[in-house]
This record gives C-alpha cells, sequence and structure tokens, in this order.
C-alpha cells in the first residue's frame, strides 16, 4: 500500500454498482485474513418485507401458523410507532448465504452489513463446529419448502384447525425437540420426500408391535419393571413422532417438521454471544482494513464508528436501558481481547493464557471460532482484563435467604468463579429446565411420564400446566411430569387431565 | 462471490395469511374491541381503523421455563460499590435492572396487554359481520344484468361508420410532416446553395450548378408528393365500450328529526345509528344512493354533511318529513327500478293531530313502494303517540316495517344488528 486510492464512495446514497464494488473490496481483505465462507447471496428488501422476515423467524419463507402473524403485529405495531428500529440485516445460514440488506440503509450501513453478514456470520455458519455438526446449510431452504407445501397439503385435506392445533401443540414443546448428543445424519430434501411415505408406513407398523394386545409373559411382571424407554429420552418430540399411540401419520409429520426446524437453530442459540462477537470484530476489522487502503472517507468511518459502538454499548446493571448483558458487548470485546492476549500480552494474561499468549493471532481466532461455544468460549477464553473493564460481578439469589448476596466481584479470588457463572449463564441445560421422557406405562393404562430434573432447586414456572395439555393432546393418553430433586426425591408433579390426588412415589 | 439481488419488487404481504390467521384465532376478543368503540366513538372516527386489545395471557404460547424460587446466580455488569460478601433486601419483582434473564417477556409484570391495530377494512368487516339488507340479495339476483354501450376514448380498429375524422385526419398529418422532414431538410439546404450561387457574380457555370440543383429539388418534392395522404393506421375509430347497468338498484332515505325536543345526546345517538347505517351501505352496494331529510316543522332535503353537521331547532311535525319522502320516491325513485328503505330515528315527540296523518301517509303513499322502513325512536321516557300509531301500522304491515327503541349509547350496534340481522324469508 504505497499509495492511497481513491474511495469508493462519498455520498450516502448506494447503487447497485457500489455495493457490487464494496462488497468485491471487502471480500478481498476478507480473504486475505483467511476467513472461509459460502457464497454470498445479498438480497436488497424493503421495510415491509424486513417485517416479513422477522415474523417468519427470520427464514425466507416458512409455514403457515397464527404465531407468526402475532409476532408479525407486534413488530408492525413497534416499528411504525417509533418504539423500535429494524435489524439493519438478517443473515440465513444456508448455503449459498442470504443475508437481507435493507433499502433504507445508507451506504455506509450497508458496506457495515455486508462486512458483518456476509463475511462475519457466513464464515462462523460455515465454520463453527454445532453448524457443521446440526445443521446442513445446503439444505435447509428446501426443506422448508417442503415443510410449507406438506403444511398446506395436511390444511387442505384436514382442516387448517386440525393443523394449527398439533402445531400448537408441537410449538409448546418445540426446545424440547433437539438431539443435544446425538448426530443427525444430514438429508437432501429429495430424499426427504421419498423418505416420509415409507416412514408413515413403517411407523405405524412399529407402533402396533410396542402397544401389541396379546399378553406378553406372566412370570416377568413379578420381576424388576422394565421401563420404556429403558434410557431417558432428552427429544421429547422425537420420542411422540415415533411412540405416541394415536397421532395420525400426517400428524407425526407435523411434529417431525416442528423438531427439524428447532433443531436448526438449536446451533444458534448456543453461539449467540461468539456469532456476534465474531462478526463484529470482523466488520470493525475489514472496514479499517478499508480506510487504510484509502478506499473510504474518514466520513464514512465516522458514521460506521456511530452505529458500531451503539451496537456494542453494554449498559450498567442499574442503567434503565439495562436488559442483560449484551452478547455483542461481550462477544466483541472478548474476540478484540484474544487477539491483543496474541499480540501484545501483559505478564497477567501469560500467566491465564499461556497456550496463546504471543501466539498468532488469526490462528487462536480461528481455532476459538471453529472448535468452541458460548458456555466452552467464555470459560476457555474471559480474561481478567475483560473483566476488571466490564466491573462483572455475580449476585447469588436463593429463595431461602431473604437477603440476596454479592458472591464474587472482579477482583483476584473473583476472576475463577466470575468466569465460571458467566459461563453456566450461558449453558442451554441451565437456562432452560432439564425434563426428559421418563418412562411409559406400556402394560396398564399407556400414561406418560416425564421427569424434570431439578436444578439448583429452580422449580418450573407456571406455564408448565399449560405446556402439559398441549402434551396430553400429543400423546392421547394421561401424562404426568414429576420435579426431582437431585437426591430422587419428588418435589412437585403436574398431571393431565387433573388428578385429584397427588401421589408422591419416591424412585 | 456474491450475488446481489434486488428483492423490493417481490411481494411484501408475505405475512398476510398468518394475521389472517391470527384475527381468526382472536376473533372474540376482536369482535368486543370492534363493539367497544363503535359505541364510544366520536362520528368522524367510525370508520377508522381501530385498536385492539388482547390480554397478554390469553395469546401466551406456553414452553417450560424457570420459575421464581431456588438458588440461581447471574452475573452483571458495571459494578460500582459493591464487594465481595454484600448483602441488600430483593428488589421488588419486575422493577428495574433486577428482572428476568433471557425470558424477561415471560416473568415482566408491565406488559400485560397485547395491542394491535387493524385497519378500515377489517375494522367494518367485524362490524357489520353476519349483517344483511333485508331481501335486497334476492332481488339483486333474479334481475339479469344489462349493458349499456358508452364512449370510451379512440382506438386503430373498428367498423368504418366508428371513423373519427378529424383524428384520423390528424395523425395523417402529423405521419406526413414527419416522414418528410428529411426530403424538407435536404431542400432547405439545396435553397441555401442556390442562393449563395445567385448571389455571385452571374457565370454560366453557377447557372448550370443552379439547373442542376433545381432539378434536384424537384426530384426531392416528387418524392414528398408521392407519400400517402392517408394511411391505414392513421384511421382512428371511436371506441364504444359495454359497461354493465346495476338493474337493481336501492336508494336509502335517511330520516331524522332535528326539533326543539331532540336534545344533543339523542341527536349524537341518531346520527351514530344512520353513520353505521350510512357506512354498511356505501360498504355492502355499490350502487346505493342515499337521500338525507331532516326535519322540524318543515322538511327539508340536504347533503350528508349538513344532515350531520347543522344546526336547527323548531318544532315538530313529522308528516312533512314523510310527505316529503313520499313525494322524492314518486319524483325520482319509481317503485319498480328502486329498492327503496326508509330509516327514521326520532325521540317519539311529535305535534298531536300530526301522528295520525303520518300514519295514514306511511298506509296510503310510502310502505307500498319500499323494502323496508325502519324506525328507531331514542327515548328514555314513556313511548308517546307516534309509537303507538307506528305500532298500528307495524301490525298492518309488519314484513316491512320494523321499530325499536335506543336508549343509551350501548343500544346502538344491537338495535342496528338487530334491524338489519340476515332475513332469509319474506317478499323479494
Amino acid at each position: 500500500m504505497t499509495k492511497k486510492k481513491e474511495p469508493i464512495s462519498t455520498g450516502a446514497e448506494w447503487t447497485f454498482e457500489l455495493i457490487e464494488r464494496y462488497d468485491r473490496e471487502i471480500g478481498r481483505i476478507a480473504d486475505s485474513y483467511g476467513l472461509d465462507t459460502y457464497p454470498n447471496q445479498i438480497e436488497i428488501i424493503t421495510s415491509e418485507q424486513m417485517m416479513d422476515a422477522y415474523s417468519s423467524v427470520g427464514m425466507p419463507l416458512n409455514y403457515n401458523h397464527w404465531s407468526f402473524g402475532k409476532q408479525f403485529v407486534e413488530t408492525e405495531q413497534n416499528y411504525k410507532r417509533g418504539r423500535m428500529g429494524l435489524a439493519y440485516e438478517i443473515v440465513i445460514n444456508s448455503d449459498p448465504c442470504i443475508s437481507y440488506l435493507m433499502e433504507e440503509n445508507t451506504m455506509t450501513m450497508q458496506a457495515l452489513v455486508i462486512a458483518h453478514a456476509c463475511y462475519g456470520h457466513n464464515s462462523f455458519f460455515k465454520g463453527n463446529y454445532l453448524f457443521q455438526t446440526w445443521t446442513d446449510a445446503s439444505a435447509i431452504v428446501d426443506y422448508l419448502l417442503f415443510a410449507k407445501n406438506y403444511i398446506r397439503q395436511c390444511e387442505e385435506r384436514y382442516s387448517v384447525e386440525a393443523v394449527e392445533e398439533v402445531l400448537d401443540s408441537c410449538h409448546a414443546l418445540m426446545s424440547y425437540g433437539v438431539n443435544r448428543y446425538q448426530r443427525p445424519t444430514p438429508l437432501t430434501a429429495e430424499e426427504e420426500r421419498e423418505r416420509q411415505q415409507s416412514r408413515e408406513e413403517y411407523i405405524q407398523r412399529h407402533l402396533n408391535d410396542l402397544w401389541n394386545t396379546i399378553p406378553q409373559k406372566e412370570e416377568n411382571a413379578t420381576a424388576q419393571e422394565i421401563r420404556f424407554p429403558s434410557e431417558p429420552e432428552e427429544n421429547i418430540l422425537y420420542f411422540i413422532e415415533k411412540n405416541a399411540p394415536l397421532l395420525e401419520p400426517w400428524q407425526r409429520e407435523l411434529v417431525r417438521i416442528v423438531r427439524k426446524v428447532s433443531q436448526y437453530f438449536y446451533p444458534q442459540k448456543q453461539t449467540q454471544v461468539m456469532n456476534e462477537g465474531w462478526a463484529c470484530f470482523w466488520h470493525y476489522t475489514l472496514l479499517h482494513g478499508l480506510h487504510d487502503e484509502g478506499l473510504v472517507t474518514d466520513g464514512f468511518m465516522m458514521e460506521f464508528l456511530h452505529s458500531h459502538t451503539s451496537v456494542v454499548y453494554q449498559p450498567g446493571f442499574d442503567s434503565p436501558y439495562f436488559s442483560g448483558i449484551n452478547p455483542y458487548t461481550l462477544g466483541y470485546n472478548m474476540m478484540q481481547d484474544i487477539r491483543r492476549i496474541c499480540e501484545n500480552p501483559e505478564d497477567e494474561d501469560r500467566e491465564w493464557f499461556p497456550q496463546i499468549a504471543g501466539s498468532n493471532w488469526r490462528d487462536t481466532l480461528m481455532d476459538a471460532m471453529h472448535n468452541y461455544k458460548d458456555e466452552s468460549f467464555i470459560l476457555q477464553f474471559l480474561s481478567p482484563k475483560l473483566m476488571r473493564e466490564l466491573k462483572l460481578f455475580t449476585i447469588l439469589d436463593d429463595a431461602d435467604n431473604p437477603k440476596l448476596r454479592v458472591s464474587s466481584i472482579h477482583n483476584e479470588i473473583g476472576y475463577e468463579r466470575i468466569r465460571e457463572d458467566m459461563s453456566a449463564q450461558y449453558n442451554l441445560g441451565n437456562r432452560e429446565p432439564n425434563i426428559q421422557v421418563y418412562n411409559v406405562d406400556v402394560r396398564g393404562d399407556r400414561s406418560l411420564t416425564l421427569r424434570h430434573y431439578m436444578h439448583n432447586r429452580q422449580p418450573l414456572g407456571d406455564d408448565a400446566v399449560e405446556v402439559m395439555r398441549h402434551l396430553h393432546r400429543l400423546w392421547g393418553f394421561d401424562v404426568h411430569l414429576e420435579s426431582v430433586m437431585p437426591d430422587g426425591t419428588v418435589a412437585t408433579s403436574y398431571h393431565c387431565p387433573l388428578q385429584t390426588s397427588t401421589e408422591v412415589v419416591s424412585a | 462471490m456474491s450475488y446481489i439481488i434486488d428483492r423490493r419488487q417481490n411481494s411484501k404481504k408475505k405475512s398476510t395469511v398468518n394475521r389472517q390467521r391470527f384475527l381468526r384465532r382472536y376473533k372474540k376478543h376482536i369482535k368486543e374491541a370492534v363493539e367497544e368503540a363503535v359505541n364510544h366513538r366520536s362520528i368522524t372516527d367510525m370508520d377508522k381503523g381501530g385498536k385492539v386489545t388482547i390480554p397478554r395471557r390469553d395469546i401466551s404460547e406456553p414452553v417450560f421455563h424457570h420459575g421464581e424460587g431456588g438458588v440461581r446466580k447471574r452475573v452483571f455488569p458495571g459494578n460500582k460499590e459493591f464487594s465481595e460478601g454484600d448483602e441488600f433486601n430483593r428488589p421488588p419483582a419486575g422493577g428495574g435492572g433486577g428482572s428476568g434473564s433471557g425470558q424477561a417477556s415471560n416473568s415482566g409484570e408491565g406488559m400485560d396487554e397485547f395491542t394491535f391495530q387493524i385497519n378500515q377494512e377489517e375494522f367494518l368487516d367485524f362490524m357489520f359481520e353476519g349483517l344483511e339488507l333485508p331481501y335486497l340479495v334476492k332481488k339483486q339476483l333474479r334481475n339479469s344484468t344489462q349493458f349499456e354501450t358508452r364512449r370510451a376514448g379512440f382506438t386503430n380498429a373498428g367498423s368504418p361508420d366508428k371513423i373519427h375524422i378529424v383524428r384520423s385526419l390528424r395523425s395523417a398529418l402529423a405521419r406526413r410532416i414527419a416522414l418528410s422532414g428529411s426530403d424538407r431538410g435536404k431542400i432547405r439546404e439545396l435553397r441555401k446553395e442556390i442562393e449563395t450561387l445567385e448571389q455571385r457574380l452571374p457565370s454560366s457555370d453557377a447557372e448550370r450548378q443552379i439547373g442542376l440543383l433545381e432539378e434536384q429539388i424537384l426530384e426531392l418534392r416528387k418524392h414528398i408528393s408521392r407519400l400517402p395522404w392517408i394511411d391505414d393506421f392513421d384511421i382512428k375509430y371511436n371506441n364504444m365500450i359495454r359497461v354493465p347497468v346495476p338493474s337493481s338498484k336501492a336508494v336509502m332515505f335517511c330520516v331524522m328529526d332535528v326539533s326543539g325536543s331532540m336534545t344533543q345526546t339523542i341527536k349524537d345517538m341518531a346520527k351514530r345509528f344512520f353513520i353505521l347505517l350510512y357506512l354498511f351501505l356505501k360498504r355492502n352496494y355499490k350502487t346505493i344512493e342515499v337521500v338525507f331529510v331532516r326535519h322540524h316543522t318543515h322538511a327539508k332535503e340536504v347533503d350528508e354533511e349538513e344532515f350531520f353537521y347543522s344546526r336547527e331547532t323548531g318544532g315538530t311535525i313529522v308528516s312533512s318529513a314523510l310527505n316529503m319522502t313520499a313525494d322524492i320516491i314518486r319524483d325520482r325513485y319509481p317503485a319498480n327500478d328502486w329498492n327503496i328503505y326508509v330509516a327514521q330515528a326520532s325521540d317519539g315527540d311529535n305535534w298531536d293531530g300530526d301522528s295520525h296523518s303520518c300514519r295514514e301517509i306511511l298506509h296510503r303513499k310510502i310502505l307500498q313502494h319500499v323494502q323496508y322502513f325502519a324506525y328507531v325512536e331514542i327515548t328514555t321516557g314513556p313511548h308517546q303517540n307516534l309509537w303507538l300509531e307506528y305500532e298500528k301500522v307495524k301490525d298492518a304491515w309488519s314484513e316491512s316495517f320494523a321499530m325499536h327503541q335506543i336508549e343509551d349509547p350501548a343500544d346502538i350496534y344491537p338495535v342496528f344488528r338487530k334491524l338489519f340481522e340476515k332475513k332469509t324469508e319474506g317478499p323479494a
């Protein structure tokens, strides 16, 4: 870079030529840093279309359901009242990677969004192990199309209300429709369609076996009762799809669709901090790259930095704007911090991060991006320096104690503990109640029993009763839910239909 | 490699279906909100969309989540004065920075209601759901649609009797001017050359050149004259189109008492009734005409604006308005061409001797012509002579005469619905 180049543009207005030019330059710099991405598909949309995209959970197409309508109505209301702005972009984990740019954005914002979404998020989707394991970027759009059409056909055949009932119930259990440990085999949409038919038949046959009414060997009954499933099943929707006795084949397929969509979003839930941090780090780095080469003006940088700082702003806990830790702030600062530790390590960093202090920052960051999720990323990389900067502290809230207690602050003793607390905060297992399918009374009343393994004595929220009703609708026979303490005693139990006497069984 | 796609022209109504489903699911709530709005809204706002509020707990989608209680740790940013081991009282739930984790909306207390907007179309749909002007549909279905030929601009094709001469010649002239342009330009240049040659000293050489040029001009002139004077595509025809003429037309008479005995609140209620009616008509029947007749001791036909918003006071002679209605029907709306509907609003006050003649007029001049006559009496007091007379009319004309009493604004909408609820039987 001997000579500064001419800026690509000076005004606020964008044109397609300019977007193309910016994309080329940003892509070139991203390449020089070794960012590996899916091909980009940049789509320019209007704010109305952005609201549409918002309300179908960010997907370019989705099946119809009233809850998306509710989401839309709410978004529209808030947007029109000026209560909220729309996101500048939405990016979809697909191959090619689809990013939406709003037409209202200025040229600077478009460039920012291209750097953030088309190179930041995109490379994260392609590189992170969770996304590689759990999602199939090339198939998602096709699958959604299949789902949309299938559900539409069901609506025509069995009525909108009948479909809606099943979907409502599935949505209530959506978070429990993911495999957390077992890797699914990716399927193309073609195969999906072919398999769907044979699956219907197979399941019905398989079910008949399970619910066989021919008496089994009597002597076994006295022996230790064998539970079904023999191991607790964490994927409740999967269990229902395969084993619910009364569901029609098409209803099973609906359960499957909701489960698949849920699985697709599962990695996003676990990598919010990393994903946003990664994208913010790269838009910052890439746009500064442009500026260093003289491709953008100082005015461009001022506008960019203005929105960058508001995105990564973290209000203090006592601020009226506080609504939890801002994942953008945390992620972005951690990424920058890793680079700092690599490039300019201090003694403290050498002590805390002996393996990365002074190493090549690009390799270290890439490694972090590839192999971690929020929980492990924080546990591994949150540095004392950053904890001091953000002035982090932990509050211990024990319902048995009338007072709240500050259990750790950002000091020598606290660093390790805050880091663990913070990491636990992003552990999905802690955030959502751990509920698994425990037993089915195969020989008796066919009732289904779930177990809620309590974490830190936290009970279930009031909604549980309502969710049980949905579960009952899917299962078709009585359903029970037991909240179990770590020592195995049942603390509370829920039943649907409601039981008059609550039996407390200790396991 | 990136692809940039302009999607702005794509449909932006992707969420319409979902929105409709949402509205359908919460129909009951929305209808309540609409009825509430109809009863309490000022008249000018009546046909706007509306705000609908639904308790959030009614539309929440339940999921399993952690409830209050147990032990939890949470990391906060921005520590100022705390040090390890500090203890303090629990802040009240839902307040300030203490509330909720990722699922704040589930535990938050402040967002109890879900409010959204429905547009005018939807508002009116909900308002008029299940209502129908009596018998009109039947009559409409029986009559076949008639057509009328109307002029509608010009076309390039048609039959010779439709040729529009002026237009045709105008376009022929334009064509000739356009096609001869380059030739005439050349002629002008040649003329200039000739002029310059003529200004020089005369010589045989120059004269010979002029001669040649003149010849060229002549050639060009011939070329121009060979352009056809009129061509096929110059000819323009009058364009005639067939417009369907609705054979079943309806006229609605709004008759209102504006006399001194009508207090402001009564007038307001009457106005609401008519507005509702008027919106309903405007919406359901594209070919409906509305006649507004207001009266005190004299009746007067007025326009919509004056009917609802100007003020007059005086005594009450209802028959004046009925007479005028009968006259207008006779003069302008022959009953074999029009479906006639009359809606009358009054406080029931009438000059004593007049009520009897009202009944007479209804019997003799009006009721045999109209499809439906609706009378609303807005009063909290006992019925007076007009009501009693009208009851006799009702006995005689039970098919086409209806009367109802409105006591306060909340009654308007139910009464309105009752008067115009779907009726399938009866004479058409």
